[in-house]
């Protein structure tokens, strides 16, 4: 299988550039990591990241062509700052997840067990919770990669419409309060490039859309 | 005197506005291009003779300016969005904003003049 691999050290470098391999792959070998894995095998100094390989960990998001042919060409997520080969700094990215605090609020105190909720309450999380932060939706917003410092960008988003929307988060005002704003929210100009990349198959545009949509009825 | 950022301050408590505004302007929009539409096909095109009338009624007029208001917020809207995106430094984008505003109510006045014309 032909490979043709962006390859890059900042420190050595001047500039990126395109490498070609030719990957032998084994009878059993089903998906691109297992060619992508041969290939590092063939030049260890090619580098990426990779890790569970189970779809549950997201370490190895990279931009790869749309329809599979040969060769088959590997670049990093676009809009970060290459760390090596495809091997991107999520700074930025992890720095807008956790401004939305991605977590539970709830100052009311616990039960004895467990804050329950109905089955109908916890299928309003079904198409959130899903999110493997691969920061591939992310790195491919146009409006991210303009402002990756002030919009929260797609992953971020559908994080925050995950709190906003689970029946035990108490900080629903807070979170609107935070995200009602030109850059944080308003950059999001719905093309969708989100929805068209996400592994998952979520839609963080949706929830994007979710989120204005409260802010008009609570304002309105 | 702080003279660096120490943290990013974020909610600015408009923009859904903006949105909503936008949305709402293309329907404005939307409609005043059928009614125009079908102004042209009930005259049978825009001959010179049913334009001037149809120019003649204040609420055509009206109607016009409230479409080229629509059009001028909505072409705010956008454009500052185009400043927001590719303009980082704060005073030019401000500069930039204030431009496009000052331009476009001078359209509005233009345009105010260009319908109440006598000819």
């Amino acid at each position: 299988m032909k490979f043709r691999v962006y390859r890059y050290d900042p420190d050595k470098d001047a500039a990126p550039r395109m490498q070609d391999y030719d990957v032998t792959l084994d009878p059993h070998d089903r998906m691109l990591l297992d060619a992508i894995i041969r290939l590092k095998a063939q030049d260890d100094t090619f580098a990426f990241r990779r890790s569970c390989r189970e779809g549950v960990c997201g370490s190895d998001a990279m931009n790869i062509m749309k329809t599979l042919k040969e060769p088959v060409e590997l670049r990093p997520l676009p809009g970060l700052p290459v760390i090596r080969d495809l091997i991107v700094d999520m700074s930025q990215f992890f720095k807008q997840y956790h401004s939305i605090k991605p977590y539970l609020i709830n100052e009311t105190p616990p039960p004895e067990k467990e804050r329950l909720q109905s089955p109908e309450d916890r299928e309003e999380l079904d198409g959130l919770y899903e999110c493997i932060l691969c920061a591939c939706c992310s790195t491919a917003c146009p409006s991210f990669w303009w402002n990756p410092d002030k919009f929260v960008g797609p992953a971020g988003l559908l994080a925050a419409y995950r709190f906003i929307a689970d029946s035990r988060d108490r900080a629903t005002n807070e979170r609107l309060d935070n995200l009602e704003d030109p850059y944080r929210l308003f950059r999001c100009h719905t093309i969708m490039n989100c929805v068209d990349v996400c592994p998952k198959n979520l839609n963080p545009t949706r929830a994007i859309a979710k989120i204005r949509e409260i802010m008009v009825k609570r304002a309105v | 005197m702080v003279t660096r950022p120490l943290r990013q301050s974020v909610g600015a408590h408009y923009g859904w506005k903006d949105w909503l505004a936008q949305r709402i302007t293309a329907v404005v929009m939307a409609l005043y291009t059928l009614f125009l539409l079908a102004v042209a096909l009930y005259n049978g095109g825009f001959d010179y003779a049913p334009w001037i009338r149809l120019f003649d009624g204040t609420t055509f007029r009206v109607a016009t300016l409230l479409f080229g208001l629509s059009l001028l917020w909505h072409a705010w809207i956008g454009m500052r969005d185009i400043w927001m995106d590719y303009i980082k430094p704060t005073a030019l984008r401000l500069v930039l904003e204030v431009v496009t505003l000052i331009v476009l109510f001078a359209y509005a006045a233009w345009l105010a003049q260009v319908l109440w014309e006598r000819t």
